[in-house]
């Protein structure tokens, strides 16, 4: 028995050791020159703090296993389902692989800040993402462009998520407490700074989550805004200007800034996009491919054969995004021993 | 700023401009206010661009006016465009260049309405018919006035006169750009460059030889906002929202303001006045306010016209610094004489604002 995996984020990784442990032989592809996925992205995780680096190890690591094959720096160009039931993978090495099950853990895709125009992203120099925010933990080092250190630094919550302006809907889950965890990381490295998060509503879902939010205001002194922001703009001394409402008092409100952090959202990635379409798979509105069924289908889709796991389906946390890669490891197990005993 | 954002932003906001063989809508208040801008205009078209362009006597106000005061009911305004559009197809043309931001907004909102309910649309044919007995056509294409002049901005750089540059010292001009709220604010894709970053006056100034300036409330609405301004217990508001604009633009010392609304530079031209008298601030150097430009009226500088024949006279705040800046001779004794030369007399001297 052997199965494809698309995407070796941490989901794959999780899913092919997985499934590798029941003795199924797994060739996991990854478009990229290393696994990991937008784990790569991460300095340190939430609630807990670990190094994403340590996680990404410990993923990779289970993949040095005698029944998985990592094809890096590949593509799948063409998926199929063939009338035997089985899925052929064409590779854009010119390989062709054929699997008895396929599943697609081709995660998301950062929503792309610039398609904020007001937010001034690529346009004013202080204007990050949270993406580029990870990065400058990585180096210890907050700056603005100039090198100065920020003394007044804003997050923006849901940047490209629950957005009818630009058609985005759903809510991409992370970004409340991503932005609490930087927001208190910040603090470290800037102890003078002040640091204001604009949120909507604060959505924290998972163990510890709430804690954290608590103890960010109480330990840390962040402070917490609900509104959102109208425009940015960019002053002469490169500060940008922000424009928001306070919609708790009810006022609007005009701030200078030394740094804007975007937080952004979570999309279908192309590799989802790309897959639904060949394999004629449902997607929800918001574009993630579709489960069969939300409580008891989770890891099918509307293809027998076809599994997904991860963030293709959802945004999910990186907790979720395990559980659900092992529940998906185990669904397919199951549907191979079914079919391979009739 | 990193201009290569902004090109992305403009590189996504692009649209179809019609070559020639345009139907010209005239404006209520720039016509009124600023004459020459679109005498100007239409000869520039003519004679120097060499282009096909009609001015229809029978052309009325769209009523946008009366529109966004809540005074004339929708189904009032599509007819009145629909009959702006049987006087097009009557004359035989397709393309549909209005002076006015406002118009341009009103005939978008409107075809946009028929692509979506053309049951609408059918309801104003009826009504346009059992009124006027006319039928029509709709544009093939709409484009603001400003959209022509950018399209053509390099083959009008190619027969500059006086650039817009400061001859004493060679450096650019610092140009504010000002897009009216209804070119691009409610269709961003019917606006080169969009809504946030447009590119229709930067792209003049830059094409003859000005900076443009971005500055933090570049966005913001000059305040004219129609019930803003006619309802007189508004005004006040009116008035701050340019006093916000006047405050955050000063300190890069721009050289003047271009528009692209009519209203706007009308406003941001005469609340200079108003602004100064209420409390003594005046915004531009030496106790003179900051010019303020129609986009015709720069084409028009940059191409050698003489400042009183397209009616630089009609402006509130002094053009004279900006002429001087630019080496544009003018005859000071004419500013106030009309084409036969004779005096019309020249305004009274506002108490702070200098006007000479």
């Amino acid at each position: 028995m052997n199965v494809i995996i698309i995407g070796a984020g941490p989901a794959g990784c999780e899913a092919a050791f997985r499934l590798a442990n029941e003795g199924i032989q797994v060739d996991l592809i990854e478009k990229e020159n290393s696994t990991g996925g937008n784990l790569n992205n991460w300095y340190q995780l939430f609630p807990d703090r670990k190094s994403a680096k340590d996680l990404n190890t410990i993923l990779s690591n289970h993949l040095q296993h005698p029944h998985i094959r990592l094809h890096l720096n590949t593509e799948a160009t063409d998926i199929t389902r063939e009338e035997n039931g089985k899925t052929s993978v064409q590779l854009s090495d010119g390989a062709l692989l054929t699997g008895d099950a396929l599943l697609l853990a081709t995660g998301f895709k950062l929503f792309e800040a610039q398609r904020k125009e007001e937010y001034g992203y690529g346009i004013y120099e202080n204007v990050i993402t949270s993406v580029n925010l990870e990065n400058k933990f990585i180096n210890h080092q907050i700056t603005m462009r100039s090198g100065a250190l920020p003394q007044r630094i804003g997050f923006i919550h849901c940047v490209g998520s629950r957005d009818e302006k630009i058609c985005n809907y759903h809510c991409s889950k992370l970004c409340c407490i991503t932005a609490v965890k930087q927001a208190i990381e910040t603090r470290e490295l800037l102890p003078e700074a002040e640091i204001i998060c604009f949120y909507m509503d604060m959505r924290m879902f998972g163990p510890g989550y709430e804690e954290m939010y608590r103890k960010a205001q109480e330990k840390y002194n962040i402070k917490f805004i609900r509104g959102r922001l109208s425009e940015a703009s960019e002053n002469q001394n490169k500060q940008i200007i922000i424009k928001a409402e306070d919609t708790l008092i009810g006022k609007p409100l005009r701030m200078t800034l030394d740094l804007l952090v975007l937080m952004v959202g979570m999309e279908a990635s192309e590799g989802s996009q790309k897959a639904a379409s060949q394999l004629h798979l449902t997607q929800a509105p918001s574009g993630f491919i579709q489960p069969a069924d939300p409580h008891y289908g989770n890891n099918r889709t509307n293809q027998e054969g076809v599994f997904i796991a991860g963030c293709c389906s959802a945004p999910m946390n990186l907790t979720d995004t395990l559980a659900d890669a092992r529940s998906a490891a185990n669904t397919i197990s199951e549907w191979l021993n079914r079919n391979t005993q009739h | 700023m990193e201009l290569l954002g902004k090109e992305q932003i403009w590189k996504e906001y692009q649209k179809e401009i019609a070559d020639n063989n345009y139907f010209y809508a005239r404006s209520c208040i720039r016509q009124t206010f600023f004459p020459g801008s679109e005498w100007v205009y239409l000869d520039i078209l003519r004679n120097k661009l060499h282009k096909n362009v009609i001015d229809d006597p029978r052309h009325t106000t769209c009523t946008g006016i009366g529109y966004h005061s809540d005074v004339v009911p929708i189904e009032t305004i599509m007819t009145v465009v629909a009959r702006h559009f049987a006087l097009m197809t009557e004359a035989g043309y397709e393309n549909l260049t209005p002076s006015c931001i406002t118009s341009f907004g009103i005939y978008t909102e409107i075809l946009d309405t028929w692509e979506h309910h053309p049951e609408i649309e059918e309801k104003i044919r009826e009504y346009l018919y059992k009124a006027t007995r006319r039928e029509f056509k709709k544009p093939r294409n709409l484009a603001h006035t400003s959209d022509i002049i950018y399209k053509f901005r390099n083959e009008i750089a190619s027969q500059i006169l006086h650039p817009l540059k400061n001859i004493h010292t060679g450096r650019p001009l610092k140009v504010v750009d000002h897009i009216g709220c209804h070119y691009a604010k409610m269709f961003p894709s019917k606006g080169i460059g969009g809504a946030e970053f447009p590119a229709v006056l930067t792209g003049m100034i830059e094409a003859w030889g000005g900076e443009p300036i971005d500055y933090p409330e570049r966005r913001h609405c000059c305040g004219f906002g129609f019930r803003n301004y006619l309802v007189m217990a508004n005004r006040g508001f009116s008035v701050a929202n340019s006093k916000k604009k006047f405050e955050s633009m000063q300190p890069y010392e721009p050289d003047f303001i271009v528009a692209n609304c009519p209203g706007c530079a009308m406003f941001l031209d005469k609340w200079q006045y108003t602004i100064s008298e209420m409390e003594g601030i005046t915004y531009g150097a030496n106790g003179y306010g900051i010019p303020v430009l129609t986009y015709e009226e720069m084409a028009a500088l940059v191409l050698g016209y003489d400042p009183w024949d397209i009616g630089l006279q009609m402006h509130q705040v002094a053009v004279e610094p900006l002429l001087d800046k630019m080496g544009i001779p003018y005859d000071p004794d004419k500013k106030y004489c009309n084409s036969r030369g004779e005096s019309l007399g020249a305004p009274k001297c506002p108490t702070y604002l200098k006007i000479k």
